[in-house]
């Protein structure tokens, strides 16, 4: 069991012409492409793929599970999950049901990472309230939660119609759902509710300065132990991360900077004051280890470090010589990150791990969980 | 013999001028303000610890902020020294009509609240007195919006306020900047803000991490 997971996250942009304000090109290629890629990040002996949920242009990802449906087919051991996966303008039930068909289609394969998104305009597109998008999160979740993990339901909330003996189809794989992450760049309202529950808590890690996610994910580590998980140390936190490798440093920044300066992030600021202040590392396998070994110092040991795939304007040819390069620095990611990573620290949740435990406390006592009554 | 106690005797405040050119009348006029509050809260035995922010330093970091959405740990301490003083001071030019372009977007990059309850004076720079109106349909609404506490008297400087004193049709520069500063003197000598711990992750209210059910 890996105590650490290593992968690869995408939002599921398309290329556009001219970059960032044409039209969304290479629809098809850049979909088939990305089940390339995320076969390839198997092959280099990644463990997880993750793609985001969208429903406007430039994207193509409308539908995470259809595409990771489609990846657990394609791949044997590729832990497949989401980044994020709406939970505010998705009805849980369909998310109960969806993930949990792709649970037993991927062999347990399935974990997600729920956001609230970051397109206003998707609100009212799905008949909802962006005032609303914290209670949405909330409600929508812990109906969620209630549909996995009780056989009969019966609900009535303030956003969706009431369940009546409503068992959600099919029921999770050895009855164990899908691992959740919370996804939140900005709202503590979210990183309470990982809390509360035990969840992970997901922190994209990128776009803005250490400092911000450090507080963040600090917060959500000592509400974790308030709510009686464990020790804020034992928390499970996941990381988004952002790097360009290439032999040599001047290299690596010489072909990174166009393709910087055609996304939205890379504008008004340089390359070099944006590496200074923001997780983006770009530069030899060596600089990015080195970078990327040092985030526990900044966060505390943790269980999940996903990197961007790419960016709209990389050709698939790049693409795939980053995920080399990814295969090799993750190796040794891996033993400096294990090296001296403290007894108790708990490992990535898989579903074996997850069934195990289930296991374990069903021999032992009955009591059920202290706040979530699991 | 003061009536606060030893730890409380000073109050924090933090002046903002969105000036242009050197040397600026909208700076000018910003320090007249903050000499004119610190000299009524020393009438009342209170010291007055003064930081002023010149947006013109600032004015890359905080376009950089509009486009990146995060500020720098510079400019990020220039807000702080902002949003945990116990009043402000803020004084722009008038450029077409309205606040100035770098004074708008400063206040854009605030995070929403981080103003709320804040003592304000707003102060402006003009050509003519004609734009005066421009401190209660532009600048008055802003703060209002950031729920800070706007004293009453707004503070408008045409250059020829800058050599006259008063005409009958109201009172002269001197006369209304003393009584804006007596206005925000009166509301910081009650303002415990800047001993304030703000806890960045303070839930809502009524917040349940469960949802209703």
């Amino acid at each position: 069991m890996a105590a650490m997971q290593f992968g690869v996250f995408s939002t599921g942009y398309l290329p556009q012409d001219p970059p960032m304000t044409g039209r969304a090109v290479r629809t098809q290629e850049t979909i088939q492409e990305t089940v390339t890629l995320a076969q390839h990040a198997e092959e280099v002996g990644l463990d997880v793929f993750a793609m985001g949920e969208h429903h406007n242009q430039p994207f193509f990802s409308s539908s995470p599970p259809v595409l990771l449906a489609h990846l657990a087919a394609k791949t044997s051991t590729l832990q497949l999950s989401t980044s994020s996966a709406l939970i505010t303008t998705n009805d849980p039930v369909r998310l109960a049901e969806e993930y949990a068909l792709l649970q037993h289609l991927a062999g347990g394969r399935v974990d997600l990472i729920l956001g609230r998104g970051n397109t206003g305009p998707v609100y009212p597109w799905f008949g909802q309230d962006i005032r609303d998008g914290i209670p949405l999160a909330v409600e929508n979740y812990a109906l969620l939660r209630r549909l996995w993990d009780e056989e009969v339901v019966d609900w009535e909330g303030r956003f969706r119609t009431p369940l009546q003996g409503f068992t959600s189809i099919p029921r999770p794989l050895d009855d164990v759902p899908p691992f959740v992450w919370h996804g939140s760049i900005r709202s503590p309202e979210i990183a309470e509710q990982a809390a509360y529950y035990g969840d992970g808590y997901f922190a994209n890690n990128i776009f803005f300065p250490a400092r911000h996610y450090q507080k963040l994910i600090g917060f959500y580590r000592q509400r974790f132990e308030h709510y009686g998980h464990g020790t804020a140390a034992q928390a499970i936190v996941g990381l988004g991360g952002h790097v360009f490798i290439r032999p040599s440093s001047q290299d690596a920044k010489a072909e990174f900077l166009p393709h910087f300066r055609a996304t939205s992030f890379g504008q008004g600021i340089s390359l070099d004051s944006y590496l200074e202040q923001t997780p983006l590392a770009v530069g030899s396998p060596q600089e990015v280890i080195d970078r990327y070994a040092g985030m526990r110092d900044r966060y505390g040991d943790y269980q999940r470090q996903l990197f961007l795939l790419n960016l709209p304007t990389m050709s698939l040819k790049v693409s795939m010589e980053q995920l080399d390069a990814l295969g090799e620095i993750v190796p040794v990611l891996r033993k400096e990150l294990d090296r001296g990573r403290p007894e108790g620290i708990p490992d990535a949740p898989t579903h074996s791990s997850r069934v195990a435990a289930r296991r374990e406390k069903a021999a032992g006592s009955n009591e059920p969980e202290k706040v979530t009554g699991r | 013999m003061s009536a606060y106690p030893q730890d409380a005797v000073t109050r924090k405040l933090a002046v903002v001028s969105a000036g242009l050119s050197t040397p600026s009348s909208t700076r000018l006029l910003a320090d007249r303000l903050a000499e004119a509050t610190a000299a009524r809260l020393s009438d009342e035995g209170i010291g007055t610890d003064t930081t002023v922010i010149e947006l013109r330093d600032h004015a890359m970091a905080i376009a950089g902020n509009l486009v990146n959405g995060f500020a720098t740990e510079e400019l990020e301490a220039v807000i702080e020294s902002l949003t945990g003083a116990d009043g402000a001071i803020f004084s722009t030019p008038i450029f077409t009509t309205s606040y100035s372009g770098l004074f708008k977007s400063f206040i854009d990059v605030i995070e929403r609240g981080a103003l709320a309850g804040l003592p304000v004076i707003i102060g402006a720079t003009g050509g003519t007195e004609r734009h005066s109106l421009a401190l209660d349909y532009a600048i008055r609404p802003l703060f209002t919006y950031h729920h800070a506490t706007v004293v009453p008297t707004g503070v408008y400087a045409a250059t020829g306020d800058w050599g006259s004193s008063g005409d009958g049709a109201g009172a002269g520069l001197p006369e209304r900047i003393g009584r804006a500063a007596g206005e925000l003197a009166e509301l910081m000598r009650g303002s415990a803000r800047s001993h304030q711990v703000r806890d960045p992750f303070a839930l809502p209210p009524g917040f349940s991490p469960a949802g209703t059910h």
